[in-house]
């Protein structure tokens, strides 16, 4: 009987301290949700997803009368459907025209900044590359892998479409506005260009470094390996802001999300994803 | 009184749903040739059929786009409806067989499979078989698209073939067949003169699901803007073009051409359905 007793104390006691703990985990950066409720609609860049994935699932899981989706498709998208008001955020993986920020009277949040880097099959034996050879490969004056000193191989060029805004910074930075070869194949987004060059052993393509994992193959570019610290200092150059826009000042849930992913919490989450923080 | 007041009621209801549905086609159709009649006359026809896809360039041409649909449909519509057709046939050959009953339900299930698994099997299975065997490429290709969705396509034309099949009078193969023909030659002889019309019709069904489909080409042709010129070559359709651009910014060109893309599949869609009308006049 007695055992029976200390182990139901023992129990309790162990719940008032999940409990408490619980409790203090829960106060702090997420007390901007209190008090709020509702559905919260954000769409867009596609290297944004897995953070902000992170974000919500801490949030929802503290607030359950809070309801956040997450959707991709594209900077464009982002910005198009932000502005018809379809989303209440908008993310792009670069900054908003002048001209977009006009017509839907966006307010702009950059949370995090990404850099972009070329990536390779884990089989090529090739470490890093020059941006006159980065160039060559998009622009379709260099087509073998045997020119990089690889197997004699046609080299597959992956590349994002016309509205990805993964696509418009390595456009601008990375290739220097060298025209893409008309071959090249398409991917849809981030994680889509990861699996493609991953199944491709002569693939190459360009990706979010927070999307970038093992499975592909980060090259340095003139010398500098696109890592976190290269990055920060703006040694390596292929590099852009991450955003969420609003069309207007933001609603309260809005706000409060914007808050949350500038906050102390929300950095470290930027961090654990592979991005560098904007605070 | 009472059966009268029912009868009434449910006429009602099934004409409402009709003009809903017509409607909602017509209303389609409408909203597409709006949006696209102002670009259709002010940047010449020619020009979208004729030019190539560069929005950098601003160039907004779907030439190569239709030349994709054309060729990885065709090919999807050749393969499927060669081993369509055959295989309703040899369903029909051993029809009442245990065979028979299985694969009749193999096709009926097949239908039933989302593409996107077809897609995605493919992706792992079929593009890195082709990537080896050819050497050149990805393995993304017209070849890789058109093989799967033969398979998509399948379905539809070997359930159609079987059911005008399975529609030839008995009477008649029974007269020929007291007449001495084998199986065989009462398959080729009776069953194919009878249903010559049902099978193609179930062809050209299947040729408009295949350009209809979106997620096998986005999926498993690569998407490169550019006129192929083999069957190993990369290439986009008109559905994928839809799916990849659609991300456009409203007011953009690109766009406004994805509602050209559209209506230029409407209308192969209409066509196919006047095809088969006319197919329907046509005394055999």
């Amino acid at each position: 009987m007695k055992i029976i007793k200390k182990i139901i104390k023992t129990a309790t006691i162990c719940m008032i301290l999940v409990f408490l703990l619980r409790g203090v985990s829960l106060s702090g950066d997420l007390d901007v949700f209190k008090g709020l409720s509702g559905h919260l609609q954000i769409a867009g860049g596609t290297a944004h997803i897995k953070c902000e994935k992170a974000a919500i699932k801490r949030i929802m899981k503290a607030y359950r009368a809070i309801r956040i989706t997450i959707g991709g498709g594209g900077s464009g998208v982002g910005i198009k459907q932000v502005c018809e008001g379809l989303i209440d955020i908008g993310n792009t993986g670069r900054a908003p025209t002048p001209d977009e920020v006009k017509r839907c009277n966006l307010k702009v949040y950059k949370f995090a900044v990404d850099g972009i880097g070329v990536i390779v099959n884990p089989e090529r034996k090739i470490e890093g590359i020059t941006t006159n050879q980065l160039i060559g490969i998009f622009s379709g004056s260099i087509t073998n892998w045997k020119d990089l000193g690889g197997p004699n191989v046609s080299i597959n060029v992956y590349t994002r479409d016309s509205e990805s805004g993964t696509r418009k910074v390595f456009w601008k930075k990375g290739l220097k506005k060298a025209q893409i070869i008309e071959k090249a194949y398409f991917v849809r987004s981030n994680a889509a260009m990861k699996t493609a060059v991953a199944n491709d052993p002569y693939g190459i393509g360009y990706i979010s470094l927070g999307v970038a994992d093992n499975s592909v193959k980060l090259l340095a570019i003139d010398g500098v390996y696109p890592s976190r610290e290269n990055v920060k200092s703006g040694k390596y150059r292929i590099a852009r802001g991450l955003y969420m826009n609003t069309r207007g000042e933001p609603g309260p849930l809005a706000k409060a999300f914007i808050t949350y992913m500038l906050s102390p919490e929300g950095q470290k989450l930027v961090e654990k994803f592979g991005f560098l923080p904007v605070r | 009184m009472k059966g009268k007041l029912a009868e009434k009621a449910t006429k009602a209801a099934i004409a409402v749903a009709t003009a809903m549905a017509a409607s909602i086609v017509m209303f389609i159709f409408f909203f597409l040739f709006c949006f696209s009649a102002p670009l259709i006359s002010s940047w010449h026809l020619g020009q979208f059929l004729a030019k190539s896809w560069n929005p950098d360039a601003r160039i907004f041409g779907i030439y190569p786009m239709i030349v994709g649909t054309f060729y990885i449909a065709g090919l999807a519509t050749i393969i499927g409806a060669i081993l369509g057709v055959s295989l309703a046939m040899f369903i029909e050959f051993v029809s009442g067989s245990m065979l028979a009953r299985f694969l009749a339900w193999l096709v009926e299930f097949m239908a039933g499979i989302p593409t996107v698994v077809y897609g995605f099997s493919a992706l792992f299975l079929l593009v890195p078989l082709i990537r080896e065997s050819f050497g050149d490429g990805s393995g993304l290709c017209i070849l890789a698209a058109s093989m799967v969705l033969a398979l998509v396509i399948l379905p539809t034309v070997t359930m159609i073939t079987l059911d005008r099949l399975k529609a030839v009078p008995g009477n008649l193969v029974m007269a020929v067949k007291s007449l001495g023909a084998s199986s065989l030659e009462v398959l080729f002889y009776v069953h194919l003169p009878y249903a010559w019309k049902g099978i193609v019709s179930a062809v050209i069904l299947g040729a408009g699901r295949a350009v209809g489909d979106t997620m096998i080409a986005l999926m498993l042709a690569g998407n490169a803007v550019q006129v192929p010129s083999s069957i190993l070559d990369s290439a986009r359709t008109l559905t994928s073009h839809i799916a990849l651009v659609t991300a456009a910014d409203y007011e953009s060109m690109s766009f406004k051409v994805i509602f050209v893309c559209g209506l230029l599949l409407f209308v192969f869609s209409a066509w196919n359905i006047l095809f088969l009308k006319i197919l329907g006049k046509i005394k055999r």
